[in-house]
């Protein structure tokens, strides 16, 4: 049982709110006094691992942050890299794990609430969301209330402020039974020279709050529930979530928008976690300035609140702005016009102090560096434990024993249908369709009509007419089971899985944002995890050019249980010249008597069953490596890859993940057209890479195997032919062709019979499987 | 000259930019603040999806009260368009202009959906661009669009030809009474619809389909009443 769940007040105040007694000795020494409450609740807020990134600063640091694209790196509010015509992209992703853990309605709205703030901070408009989440097994009760409440949650965020949400993943494994995670990323475009900083400036300048009220919500959730582990006894901390209101963010971002626009401005923070503590001192450190604070000019949602309360509060939609004092009437006359609170709450000052006053009485005096820079950095201590710490993956639920019993046989058949309608490959209808993919009028790709999201930006004219502008990909992928199995390949493996699914749009990559969430990184084995899959996502991105533009960090994510698998989030923003290009994931007829399209798959995939979905469902322990890849060569696939969607040539793209080729081939038939396939090559290239190996399991692997750098592809002969030659050193095998209502696979050996099935079958099976086990678990469980 | 469109934006609208752009390519299109009552002389008011005031007290309930929306209602008293898109529709409903009402959908869950939607009356100023019969591909997107109307009212709109837009079978997600996606009032200048066509108008994002409505609005306009310098 940790403390953190329930404060023992019998203990010293600064443990109660998270302190080692190492870091409270350290306080007294840069203030040289003991703190008061109101500054013992600042340094634990600040110096919790949520704002101080504590334990994880040493090992992030060496994530390369520099490219040709890049505007904004890590430590701005949010990422931003350019994508021509003048305009920027900002984006970040961030976690709400476990406030949706809690509370799942509030913690996910709250997270996209918060996300969305990050980008008008630097001062683009929202233009979309994608989200990234993890649940127990959909069998669980406890799994199908968090998944449907947290999507809810996010649904009625954004759809109610008006962004789009575009692409997102679910994925429901047992390590997150008892900590889902719930990961939000959000976009801005703004006019490269709109984009604003943070820093505070201009000593004499006026700090305005302006948005909603303070209240007592969300008091301590960083220290408490972000920086702590989760157990028993958490509804007790269902006050530390906040409650989201996204009509006031709504306001909110028009005013801020406007505010920027008319160039009224110095700087402008959001307020997240740790709420004016953290935004109110990180701005007067950017700037090298101080800040006297009047916490009795702040508008109160509720009655005698103290000083400390109102510092640590994390109530949402508020922004913290600077304002020179001659502009401060057009700036308060903006935020009227969107009946929005406001307060000139205090002054930037000489300093290098905040100094926070009561009805003019200081009741907190802390120099900024202390608050912000002097917490103790650790260095994790890693150990790669000698076995699998976690359990072999296992199928529970009403549906278990058919699906087991399917997936046990050798009708290669009843393999695939048992994969396409398994919880992590199904469609994700039930979920995608409680978001608005459309509103703003760029999308051009919604979800499940392409590996990425695409969208067609345009700008509005002086005379509000709108002017074309350049499009952009987006992905957000993750993984645990494989990040488990071999943190580091793993790790690699869900960069190139996001990379990929920008490529098969066509989509050059120019910026990448990650979410690292993980268990308590002062254990050993947390700590090597973490350590190995930040070194896989360094070689990855350095691999593909790639800059990591800003991210977050969420540990602690463990239980009673024990921790989660650890899980790499990451979303890449890539440039895209021609939407008309992009190419589909599904295959198509084409016109009268033409050929049909060819089917090819390109790269260097080697896969393994070790740790895919099909070992899942068999049950089979997970392994403690996975394979070595050569990164050089699976950038260079997706170069080529690349380069043949925006010629046209590739019209068909679908990167091959969970549950193999035969399920990315099944789910390329859903729109209709089926496909004759012969695996044979693929089997010839694994017998050659494991000679030894029994034949029967190559074409078992060939057909189910997972791994990085395959891409199923289609266009014409010609077509093909040149890919396949430009494909030369990095793998390019003839599959067949598209055509018919049946999808056929054919292999060389082996006792597995041929898959043939009708592609309305796989359809409906692949469409309605989340639907009929949710009913089927809620018939059984009631 | 061209038709003029005026978009009321209330805090909290969602599709009002979209719906201004949709409008741009038929017409000239503003935007017009919710606490001004000036309508600045449109010829056609398009209220825009998204959830004005936040949807508090009830989805629709708090815009007819705007400023706006009191010009918007003397505008359509003398004969001028009016369209409601989603929640344009709620709040025309709400504000007396058009007949029923909007109940949450029968899976109680905000639903975003590409939708057939037949064309049941072409005889309007809002569809007349459209074949009888023809099918638009339009998408829907709200928790909170089952048509309702008691059943007095039902005859008496579906007698006088007021259902303008259908969903195709299999298409009615939300539960709408006799499939009803879109009714106009029995003088045929104010219409509203849940889907939204302000969406489809540009096949790169899915469908040109909507496109036929703001055709239909932008050569009806000089023939309404209460157009132009008249209101």
């Amino acid at each position: 049982m940790t403390t953190a769940s329930q404060p023992d007040l019998a203990q010293p105040p600064h443990r109660a709110l998270g302190l080692t007694d190492d870091e409270f000795e350290l306080i007294v020494e840069k203030l040289g006094r003991e703190p008061n409450a109101t500054e013992l609740a600042m340094f634990s807020l600040m110096w919790s691992e949520h704002c101080s990134y504590k334990h994880s600063k040493r090992i992030l640091g060496q994530l390369p942050t520099e490219g040709p694209h890049l505007l904004m790196g890590p430590g701005e509010n949010a990422g931003a890299v350019t994508v021509g015509d003048g305009l920027a992209i900002a984006f970040k992703v961030e976690s709400h794990n476990h406030p949706s853990a809690v509370e799942p309605f509030q913690g996910a709205a709250t997270g996209v609430g918060g996300i969305l703030r990050d980008i008008f901070a630097v001062g683009a408009r929202p233009i979309a969301v994608l989200d990234s989440l993890r649940f127990g097994e959909l069998s669980s009760a406890r799994s199908r209330f968090l998944a449907d409440r947290a999507v809810a949650g996010i649904g009625h965020y954004g759809n109610s402020i008006g962004v789009p949400t575009i692409g997102g993943e679910i994925y429901f494994e047992g390590p997150y039974e008892q900590n889902c995670l719930v990961n939000a990323m959000a976009l801005g475009l703004a006019p490269v020279d709109q984009l604003i900083k943070s820093a505070a400036a201009g000593v004499g300048n006026h700090l305005v709050l302006f948005g909603a009220s303070t209240g007592r919500d969300g008091i301590g959730g960083a220290s408490v529930l972000a920086s702590a582990e989760l157990g028993d006894g958490d509804d007790d901390k269902r006050p530390t979530v906040q409650v989201g209101d996204p009509f006031e963010e709504s306001k909110l971002v028009e005013c801020c928008l406007e505010l920027l626009g008319s160039e009224l401005l110095a700087s402008l923070q959001d307020l997240g976690a740790a709420g004016l503590t953290s935004a109110s001192s990180e701005m007067a450190s950017k700037g090298e300035v101080g800040l006297d604070i009047h916490v009795d000019r702040v508008p109160l949602r509720e009655h005698g609140m103290e000083p400390f309360e109102i510092m640590v509060s994390e109530s949402q939609e508020r922004m913290l702005c600077v304002v020179t004092p001659e502009r401060l009437d057009a700036v308060l006359a903006v935020c009227d016009k969107w009946d929005l609170h406001h307060a000139v709450i205090g002054e930037v000052t000489d300093t290098r102090h905040m100094k926070i006053y009561s009805d003019g009485e200081l009741v907190g005096d802390m120099p900024v560096p202390a608050l912000v820079d002097d917490c103790p950095v650790y260095t994790l201590q890693p150990e790669q434990p000698t076995e699998q710490i976690y359990p072999s993956p296992k199928v529970i639920g009403p549906a278990a024993d058919a699906m087991q019993a399917a997936v046990n046989t050798d009708d290669a058949n009843a393999r695939l249908l048992a994969l396409l309608a398994s919880d992590n490959i199904a469609s994700r209808r039930r979920y995608f369709e409680r978001y608005d993919c459309i509103v703003g009028s760029r999308t051009t790709k919604r979800p499940e009509e392409a590996e990425a999201a695409v969208l067609h930006l345009w700008k509005q004219d002086d005379d509000g007419a709108p002017i074309d502008g350049p499009s952009i990909a987006v992905s957000i992928d993750g993984s645990g089971r494989k990040v488990a199995a071999d943190p580091y390949r793993g790790t690699i493996g869900v960069v190139l899985e996001c990379a990929a699914n920008i490529a098969c749009v066509g989509g050059e990559p120019l910026g990448l944002t990650n979410c690292l969430n993980f268990g308590n990184p002062e254990k050993p084995h947390i700590a090597w995890q973490l350590t190995e899959s930040v070194k896989g996502m360094r070689d990855a991105c350095r691999a593909l050019d790639l800059p990591v533009v800003g991210g977050n960090v969420s540990l602690y994510n463990q239980s009673a249980d024990g921790p989660i698998y650890p899980t790499p989030v990451v979303g890449i923003v890539g440039g895209l010249p021609d939407p008309s290009t992009v190419a589909v994931n599904k295959f198509f007829a084409r016109d009268g008597n033409d050929e049909p399209l060819m089917i090819g798959l390109l790269g260097p995939f080697e896969p393994t069953l070790a740790a895919s979905e099909l070992a899942k469902l068999i049950g089979d322990d997970l392994p403690t490596k996975l394979p070595d890849l050569d990164l050089a060569k699976h950038a260079e696939a997706l170069t080529i890859l690349r380069d043949a969607v925006r010629r046209g040539d590739v019209q068909v793209a679908r990167d091959v993940s969970e549950g193999g080729l035969a399920t990315a081939l099944a789910e390329c038939t859903l729109g209709g057209t089926g496909a004759e396939i012969d695996v044979a090559p693929l089997v010839e290239r694994m017998r050659r890479a494991y000679p030894g190996a029994d034949p029967e399991q190559h074409v078992e692997t060939a057909l189910f195997g997972e791994g990085p750098g395959g891409i199923v592809v289609a266009g014409t002969r010609e077509s093909l032919l040149q890919l396949s030659n430009e494909a030369k050193n990095v793998g390019f095998l003839a599959l067949g062709s598209a055509h018919g209502e049946r999808l056929t696979i054919s292999a060389p050996v082996g006792t597995l019979d041929e898959v043939s099935l009708d592609v309305g079958n796989i359809q409906r099976i692949h469409g309605s499987a989340i639907e009929s086990r949710v009913a089927l678990a809620e018939r059984v469980s009631s | 000259m061209a038709t003029r469109f005026g978009i009321p934006q209330f805090p909290g609208s969602c599709d009002e930019v979209d719906t201004l752009l949709a409008a741009n390519r038929v017409g000239d299109a503003e935007l017009l603040w919710h606490k001004d009552k000036d309508l600045k002389g449109v010829d056609v008011v398009i209220v825009p999806g998204g959830f004005s005031y936040g949807d508090y007290l009830r989805v629709g309930a708090i815009p007819p009260f705007s400023p706006v929306m009191q010009a918007v209602a003397e505008h359509a008293k003398a004969g001028g368009l009016v369209l409601g898109i989603c929640n344009g529709f709620q709040v025309l409903t709400e504000a007396g202009l058009l007949p029923g009402a909007l109940l949450p959908n029968v899976n109680l869950a905000f639903t975003c959906r590409q939708v057939d939607l037949t064309v049941e009356n072409t005889e309007t100023p809002f569809t007349h661009e459209c074949t009888p019969g023809e099918t638009l591909s339009i998408p829907a997107k709200h928790t909170t669009g089952r048509y309702f109307a008691p059943p007095e009212i039902l005859d008496d709109i579906e007698s006088n030809g007021q259902v303008l837009l259908r969903y195709a079978e299999g298409h009615n997600f939300n539960g709408s009474l006799n499939d009803i996606a879109g009714v106009c009032n029995a003088a045929r200048n104010v219409f509203g619809l849940m889907p939204h066509p302000e969406h489809a108008v540009d096949p790169l994002t899915g469908s040109d389909d909507g496109l036929k409505l703001f055709h239909s609005l932008a050569s009806a306009a000089p023939m309404a009443l209460g157009s132009g310098d008249m209101t």
